[in-house]
């Protein structure tokens, strides 16, 4: 029983995370702002079935829920709706939660559909645990900046063509989306940077070398440096508003096909890069 | 005789067009003059704003007159040809056309139901007319009263509540690019009603800082008193381009005074910072293809217009009421303008004579008491003969004059003089005139409401 209830919970959160999407799609579309409500209040329940459902997770397996590909996951999509009611409800930007909630959505989709894995490796050393942890707390940065970069090539679009349409009125300022595309990016770029160092040291307790030069690695590494270039393009070549949306998008593609790419190739438990 | 407007606006007619029939200030006097050319054209007025270009005239003949209005507005611009212009051209005459300029002075024709500069833009226009001696009797009463209207229906409606002005329009697409608009730098270039109107919402907005330029020194000076902000040589536009987040354009040159290399180069500088700009003046300052240029947004007129559409509706029912007073007003108006007519001026003239005699009379004959027939009859044919050489004079002055260029003034003075009143001289049609005018403003008869 300990272990069906939250599988449950999972598959009741992902219920409502569905509903919340809907329900936000339809609040871009419409321009009622009732709608905003309902979708923030489902979305909010959504949460906390979540909340409790990684709770006795942990309870259950002792520690984290995070050494899994489905775990990993799931903790992502939590943290993505976390960004949301933080962000959204303190800056009043319902508007976000359109876009965050698909992907918090689609995460949660990915983590039920991935293979079952027994969470039988508890972590022997901390730092494994300390280096998954912050790098999902990274990739949740990214994720957030890829979405200020969608929403900022489409309020562009939008301006640019003089539509003034209803997701023109429920969009931000371009600057807004520039900057919290920026901030995200300055918030996400150092825990990576911290997860890849605990992950070396990892590697280095644990089959004694920094670097293998696994998939996983390399793909951290190329994340690593993209986002390092575009930081310092931002800062010395002027890659801002529009080429920074661009190329968070790209970048974000890019951090996508690296958790395909370990699904596919590596059933084994680790972490998302 | 007929009052008659031609013209095209914001709903009839495209930016592009409406740039292209634009006569500046300075060459108004050559324009009107060129107007009162005409022969059959005895009074003229050129009212032109970003949204709209009319010509008023009062002519002998309307459809000549329309016909050679047509002509004039051709003439305006060498690049224009009659074919492109006259699907544009709506035709008022008469009642119509006076309804036309009372809703346009009230703002009920404008872009923006409401919008405060247009009263001010027809006072303009009229002072043109009045410096340049194309208004006469007609205009002068027809155009003081669209003026009067105008303020009656802007202080006794809440129309101007809503008129979120199509410069208001300005802040707030500027919003949808910079969220705090306290830390945004404004250029004012050129000192066009408009821009200012923008540059002060702005201002109103707590913008951090205000730059003025304009090709006038000197003026430049003047704003940048009003708006606390910093005069800029006219030769230092380009230079202080990249300094600045907001451009307001409103110059009134016929030509573009920002090019798309002056922006590209700007946004470089800048390092991509976007830069927001407005062009609110007709013909447009800034290049269209400005909007090609990355991180740099351009809206016009039109684009102002289309964004403030979303927020009209509540303006209706204002506009209903100012409808109604328009309706009211239009009424007396045409029955003076009916009154100039020589022949029933000439009529009321000796009705008015005719019933003072009668009444001096009478109170003479219940004086006198008893008189002889013979009595009666030479006191009656003294007063007929005192009233008739007093009126002779005026009468055939009256006949003759009213096909002169004066006319309108000989009749107008005839009526100050006898204190004849509009009514006295419809005496007889007074009736028949309340229900004409009745027609006159009713729905069908009345210019299509504002794009609503």
């Amino acid at each position: 029983m300990g272990f069906l209830i939250p599988e449950m919970l999972s598959y009741f959160t992902m219920g409502l995370y569905f509903g919340g999407t809907l329900l936000f799609l339809l609040y871009i579309l419409y321009r009622s702002e009732v709608i905003s409500k309902i979708s923030l209040l489902v979305t909010g329940l959504g949460f906390f079935s979540h909340t409790a459902a990684l709770i006795m997770a942990m309870v259950s397996t002792g520690h984290a829920p995070i050494m899994t590909f489905k775990g990993a996951m799931s903790f992502f999509a939590w943290g993505l709706v976390l960004v949301y009611l933080v962000v959204g409800l303190k800056r009043g930007l319902e508007v976000l939660g359109a876009f965050i909630l698909p992907l918090a959505f689609l995460s949660l989709v990915s983590a039920t559909l991935a293979p079952h894995e027994t969470d039988s490796i508890a972590p022997v050393f901390q730092t494994v645990w300390v280096h998954v942890t912050l790098s999902i707390l990274g990739t949740i940065g990214f994720a957030v900046a890829f979405v200020a970069g969608l929403m900022y090539v489409m309020q562009e679009r939008l301006l640019k063509s003089k539509q003034f349409n209803v997701l023109y009125f429920k969009l931000p300022p371009l600057d807004f989306l520039d900057s919290l595309n920026q901030r995200s990016i300055l918030f996400g770029f150092p825990l990576l940077t911290l997860g890849i160092l605990t992950g070396a040291v990892s590697a280095q307790l644990t089959i004694g070398s920094y670097l293998s030069w696994n998939s996983e690695q390399f793909w951290a590494l190329i994340t690593w440096v993209f986002y390092f270039v575009v930081l310092v393009g931002r800062v010395t070549a002027g890659w801002r508003a529009k080429k920074a949306a661009y190329l968070t998008i790209v970048g974000f593609a890019g951090v996508i096909l690296t958790f395909v790419g370990i699904l596919l190739k590596n059933q084994q438990p680790l972490s998302p890069l | 005789m007929n009052i008659i407007v031609l013209g095209l606006n914001h709903r009839t007619a495209p930016v592009e067009l409406r740039e292209l029939l634009a006569i500046q200030d300075s060459r108004m006097g050559e324009a009107l003059g060129r107007l009162m050319a005409y022969s059959g054209i005895k009074e003229a007025m050129y009212l032109g704003t970003c949204n709209r270009v009319e010509v008023y005239a009062v002519v002998e003949k309307g459809e000549w007159g329309f016909r050679q209005l047509e002509d004039f507005l051709v003439s305006t611009h060498f690049s224009l040809s009659s074919e492109d212009l006259l699907p544009h051209l709506y035709r008022y005459s008469d009642d119509e056309a006076i309804a036309h300029l009372f809703r346009v002075s009230a703002s009920l024709d404008s872009m923006v139901v409401g919008e405060p500069q247009i009263l001010g833009q027809v006072k303009e226009a009229y002072e043109l007319a009045l410096t340049h001696r194309s208004s006469g009797v007609i205009l002068n009463k027809v155009v003081k009263k669209a003026i009067s209207v105008g303020k009656n229906v802007r202080t006794n409606t809440r129309i101007g509540e809503y008129a979120v002005s199509v410069s208001y329009a300005a802040v707030e697409l500027a919003k949808k690019v910079f969220s705090n608009l306290k830390q945004r730098v404004v250029l004012l270039v050129g000192a066009g009603e408009m821009g200012k109107l923008a540059a002060q919402h702005l201002v109103n907005q707590g913008v951090k800082e205000v730059f003025i330029t304009t090709r006038n020194h000197h003026r430049a000076l003047t704003l940048a008193e009003r708006f606390h902000g910093h005069a800029v040589p006219y030769e230092q536009l380009q230079s202080t381009l990249p300094k600045v987040d907001i451009v307001i354009c409103a110059t009134g040159a016929p030509h573009y005074v920002i090019s798309k290399d002056d922006i590209e180069g700007a946004v470089h500088y800048r390092m991509n910072r976007p830069m927001f700009l407005i062009d609110i003046t007709v013909p447009r300052n800034i290049d269209p293809a400005v909007k090609d240029v990355d991180n740099a947004y351009v809206f016009d007129i039109d684009d102002l217009k289309a964004h403030v559409g979303h927020n009209q509706e509540e303006r209706l029912k204002e506009a209903e009421t100012a409808e109604h007073m328009v309706r009211e007003e239009v009424g007396s108006m045409v029955a003076w303008v009916r009154g100039l007519e020589a022949t029933p001026t000439i009529v009321a003239l000796r009705k008015k004579a005719e019933d003072i005699k009668q009444g001096e009379l009478e109170k003479v004959f219940n004086r006198l008491g008893e008189l002889s027939p013979k009595e009666r009859a030479a006191i009656e044919g003294l007063a007929s003969a005192i009233v008739n050489k007093l009126l002779h004079g005026p009468v055939v002055t009256l006949k003759s004059e009213a096909q002169s260029q004066n006319g309108f003034a000989f009749i107008e003075a005839a009526r100050r003089f006898f204190e004849l009143r509009e009514r006295e001289i419809h005496s007889g049609e007074v009736q028949l005139l309340e229900d004409e005018t009745g027609d006159v403003v009713g729905e069908e008869t009345l210019p299509q409401k504002d794009g609503v």
